[in-house]
């Protein structure tokens, strides 16, 4: 009996600790590939920075930067227009969302998506809008009152339509979290409608504030698009970095620009990390979801705002679509495709957009599959704590480093005659690769989250019945959280397609983006084509974005048929 | 411990021996060196207080949550340091765990498939397991389809599978119904008996520890309390915690006079023997129900004057606070059936003559 069951116990050790070592080397694996596609760039660009032509030489690159008031000038800009932004965009973002969750009013679906769509444009577009509606031939230049919108007053206006929706996003999800007894516990209590929404609705969504807040002020601060268009001769850090790498060729104090770049966004990441994790103890499972009552003012007012907010951003893609077919603006308003025919603007001709396709294809593919993967590594695999806390660590990052930032180390550790690596450069692979980790943290958080809402003890009843972990992510996991990576792999997709920052270094003529074409072809005086390959990149976005909810409805419903109760 | 742990099984080889287990969570013992022994094909259940340590050792016996220290034998095989795909066990949780997107008998066969057996015979033994738990025209339904006790029972089956040599089951009951549980108690002990598989259930719930367990093992801050039958556990509590936690009893404070008799104020109580020092404080423990109020003679041993002070109606009985004549400041719950009540008509304020049967009334000590 003994001799007959021994065998069979000592293969299924063997097959256990088979387990272990799988999970062990793909943690190992992702470590590395985090190390690689994070760690090192950043790494290389911090020692960079403390360079001068490669001798080493301490903080002297800073000081220069200090005493250079051409270039701490920039500082003093980047905050001032982040800060004014901010001030403008939360609060209306607030008020939309407010409108979205706490009010009874109509059309909120509709409503919603349009506040969504500066998410699928490259944050070019709206500058380029500006510039035909208040430029020098803008037809409401008078509404300027003789000021320029090149300059701060356009970089505002533009990070403005460029920021919302992220703000609006937050604030929604905030807004929503409602306990529907706390109302009612403070209206029994007597309290006054302003001290209700002060302590209840302000109160509830203090986080979400705090985080919308962080988010846009960062946005701001290292977007690379609108500064470059609009910005005129107001320069401001990430445009800095720009010129002194690809102006001067200066990598050093492009370096120090980066690292002052990476300053506010580390603290607004950490200020956010923080607030999140308050707002998670805030939700108790056993709240009451609150459902707005029917007030005609209220909901007329919400209304009201929600159509002239949407309604300026729809007013503002328009224009750049409109502008994209007038012959020639604005003496001769008849339609045309001729702007379409890029190859007059750019050498490279419709091949940007083809290859913005292909690497945001490639991304969200490759990315999701590595993302979501990892994430699971991270959060369901109960072995190798200290590889894992690593791993989570390598992922958060990625959020708190600006794109250019993330671009200028990989010039430097990539394209370094050392590094076996730099065969890649100039390669579509890097475009992907520097996509993926520029915009990993948002999957990474959306995975782990999803992951969380499934059953801890799946993985103990598979360990259990001696099923590999393999199998059941395989049978189990990925189908249920199949929404989930749908959603990465349209976010990543779409992340991909309308990035400038991190991957304006590292094109080459044959991988050049979309976004990058409509920034040369701006910079070259062909604003109806910059503007036409901005429309370009908002209907792939946008169709890739529909074709998700398609797949949603369709697709998943059949598929998943254990869904219905 | 050793001894103590072994109590009851001696003579029989045990098929899980657990000795010393030691968890401990930064500076928090959740597991102070607990033994245990379980025989084959016994149902045990772990007994106790939330946080009381015993799904942290369900857990370490799984391998889930390894000890910190201590050793594991299962069927003779050290598996202390085993992950849990190397041990042999089937696990139910409180939350089912069931795949949600794999039909009923997909979820059965989740660990046949794995095994590279034919497919016939996996189908052939799902129809069976299904067939055991009563649930034989529901392969086909997906969980979320199903009411909570059928989903329960859908984890036994899973669970059964692959024929472990132990089954463990984490608070199984607590999420469903108080009627649904009731009816499951029954079965899941039927089918224990039926498969014969080894069991240790953790529980919360004193009356699903009574009802279904062959031993239970009372647990307290990390540590055993004791270990019995249910009978014995609530006959013969070992301590105050387990007297207390497992059915009702009053405490009166009083001193031990000798191995058979306490000092409660000015009135002496004969008890059931035990073996604490002359002098020291003690407790004296009465169960409500033990209160005897009718056929007493004369000569019937701790006989007490009282005085109800207080009747609680609650359903099929009540419960009386009773109040010595002598001794106004002790006092004694007494439970009495509603027969009682009526064939004696009692109400508040009213005099009542009891007996305190000696075998019944038990002493536990006061830790100084």
């Amino acid at each position: 009996m003994t001799a007959a069951v021994r065998p069979v116990e000592s293969l299924v050790t063997r097959s256990a600790s088979l387990e272990t070592a799988v999970a062990g080397t793909a943690i190992l694996v992702l470590v590395c590939g985090l190390l690689v596609l994070v760690g090192f760039p950043l790494w290389s660009l911090l020692s960079k920075s403390l360079y001068v032509r490669g001798e080493f030489a301490g903080l002297q690159n800073f000081i220069a930067y200090v005493t250079t008031p051409a270039l701490s000038r920039s500082v003093i800009n980047s905050l001032f227009v982040a800060l004014v932004t901010t001030l403008i965009v939360v609060p209306i973002a607030f008020a939309y969302a407010y409108a979205l969750t706490r009010t009874s009013m109509r059309a909120k679906g509709l409503l919603y998506a349009t506040a969504l769509v500066p998410l699928f444009a490259p944050s070019l577009l709206p500058a380029i809008s500006l510039i035909y509606f208040f430029g020098n031939q803008g037809f409401l230049k008078s509404w300027m009152f003789g000021g320029s919108i090149y300059g701060p007053a356009g970089i505002i206006m533009a990070e403005v339509f460029y920021c919302f929706p992220h703000a609006l996003t937050i604030l929604v999800a905030a807004l929503r979290l409602a306990d529907a007894r706390l109302y009612e516990a403070a209206e029994a209590l007597g309290a006054s409608r302003p001290r209700i929404f002060y302590t209840v609705t302000l109160g509830g969504a203090k986080y979400g504030l705090v985080s919308a807040v962080m988010v846009v002020f960062t946005l701001v601060i290292t977007d690379f698009g609108i500064p470059k268009v609009i910005g005129g001769q107001f320069s401001v850090l990430a445009t800095d970095v720009y010129k002194q790498v690809m102006g001067q060729q200066n990598f050093e104090m492009g370096a120090v620009v980066g690292v002052i770049l990476l300053i506010p966004a580390v603290i607004a990441f950490l200020v956010d990390r923080l607030a999140q994790r308050r707002q998670v103890a805030l939700v108790s499972a056993r709240a009451v979801a609150y459902a707005p009552n029917r007030s005609p003012l209220r909901d007329a007012a919400a209304l009201a705002l929600c159509i002239v907010v949407s309604g300026i951003f729809l007013a503002v893609l328009g224009m750049a679509v409109w502008a994209s077919f007038v012959t020639y603006w604005p003496y001769n308003l008849g339609l045309t495709l001729q702007h379409y025919a890029f190859e007059i603007a750019d050498s490279s001709g419709w091949q940007p957009f083809f290859n913005s396709l292909e690497v945001a294809a490639l991304t969200a593919i490759c990315g999701t599959a590595v993302i979501f993967v990892g994430a699971y590594l991270v959060e369901k695999i109960r072995a190798f704590p200290v590889l894992r806390f690593v791993a989570q660590f390598l992922a958060m990052l990625p959020m708190a480093v600006p794109g250019l930032v993330l671009g200028l180390g990989y010039i430097f550790f990539f394209n370094a005659a050392w590094n076996p690596l730099n065969v890649l450069y100039g390669t579509i692979a890097i475009l992907v690769l520097n996509c993926t980790a520029h915009f990993y943290t948002v999957p990474h958080i959306t995975a782990t989250t999803a992951l969380k809402q499934i059953d801890p003890e799946f993985e103990a009843v598979s360990a259990s019945l001696k099923v590999p972990f393999w199998r059941t992510f395989t049978r189990v996991t990925v189908p249920i959280s199949l929404p989930a990576i749908l959603d990465i792999a349209v976010y990543l997709f779409v992340s991909a397609m309308t990035t400038v920052s991190a991957i304006i270094f590292l094109y080459s003529t044959d991988t050049k983006l979309a976004s990058i074409a409509a920034v040369n072809m701006d910079e070259a005086g062909f604003t109806a084509s910059a503007a036409g390959m901005c429309v370009l990149v908002v209907l792939a976005s946008m169709t890739v974005k529909l074709l998700q909810v398609l797949a949603d409805r369709l697709l998943l419903d059949r598929l998943q048929a254990w869904r219905r109760r | 411990m050793t001894d103590e742990a072994s109590k009851g099984v001696t003579g029989v080889a045990p098929y899980l021996r657990v000795r010393n287990l030691v968890k401990t969570y930064g500076t928090f013992t959740a597991l102070d060196s607990v033994s245990l022994d379980v025989v084959a094909g016994e149902f045990v259940c772990f007994l106790g207080p939330s946080g009381c340590g015993k799904t942290t050792l369900l857990r370490a016996i799984a391998g889930l949550d390894p000890q910190t220290s201590g050793t594991i034998e299962q069927a003779g095989r050290d598996i202390s340091n085993l992950p849990p795909p190397a041990r042999d066990f089937g696990i139910v949780f409180q939350s089912y765990a069931l795949f949600p997107n794999l039909t009923v008998a997909a979820n059965v066969a989740y660990g046949l498939v794995s095994r590279g057996r034919p497919k016939a015979e996996t189908a052939e033994r799902v129809t069976m397991l299904l067939q055991l738990v009563g649930l034989s025209d529901q392969g086909a339904k997906y969980p979320g389809q199903l009411s909570g006790g059928q989903q329960q029972r859908v984890a036994l089956a899973r669970a059964l599978a692959t024929s472990p040599g132990l089954l463990l089951l984490d608070e199984p009951l607590s999420a469903l119904d108080a009627r649904v549980r009731i009816h499951l108690r029954r079965e899941i002990k039927d089918l224990q008996r039926r498969v014969g598989v080894t069991t240790i259930m953790v529980t919360h719930d004193q009356e699903e520890a009574l009802t279904m367990a062959d031993r239970i093992v009372v647990m307290n801050r990390g540590a055993i309390e004791q270990i019995g039958s249910p009978a014995e556990v609530y006959r013969k509590p070992a301590t105050e915690f387990v007297a207390d936690f497992i059915g009702a009893m009053t405490f009166i404070p009083a001193s031990a006079l000798d191995d058979t008799h306490v000092k409660a104020g000015p009135l002496v109580f004969e008890t059931a023997p035990f073996s604490i020092r002359q002098g020291s404080t003690v407790k004296l423990g009465i169960r409500p129900e033990e209160v005897r109020v009718r056929n007493l003679g004369a000569d019937v041993p701790n006989r007490l004057d009282t005085r109800i002070e207080a009747l609680e109606f609650l359903g099929a009985f009540a419960r009386a606070r009773l109040v010595p004549v002598v001794a106004p400041e002790l006092q004694v719950t007494a439970d009495f059936s509603m027969n009682a009540l009526r064939d004696l008509s009692l109400v508040e304020g009213q005099s009542l003559t009891v007996s305190l049967p000696p075998e019944t009334l038990r002493v536990f000590p006061v830790p100084q």
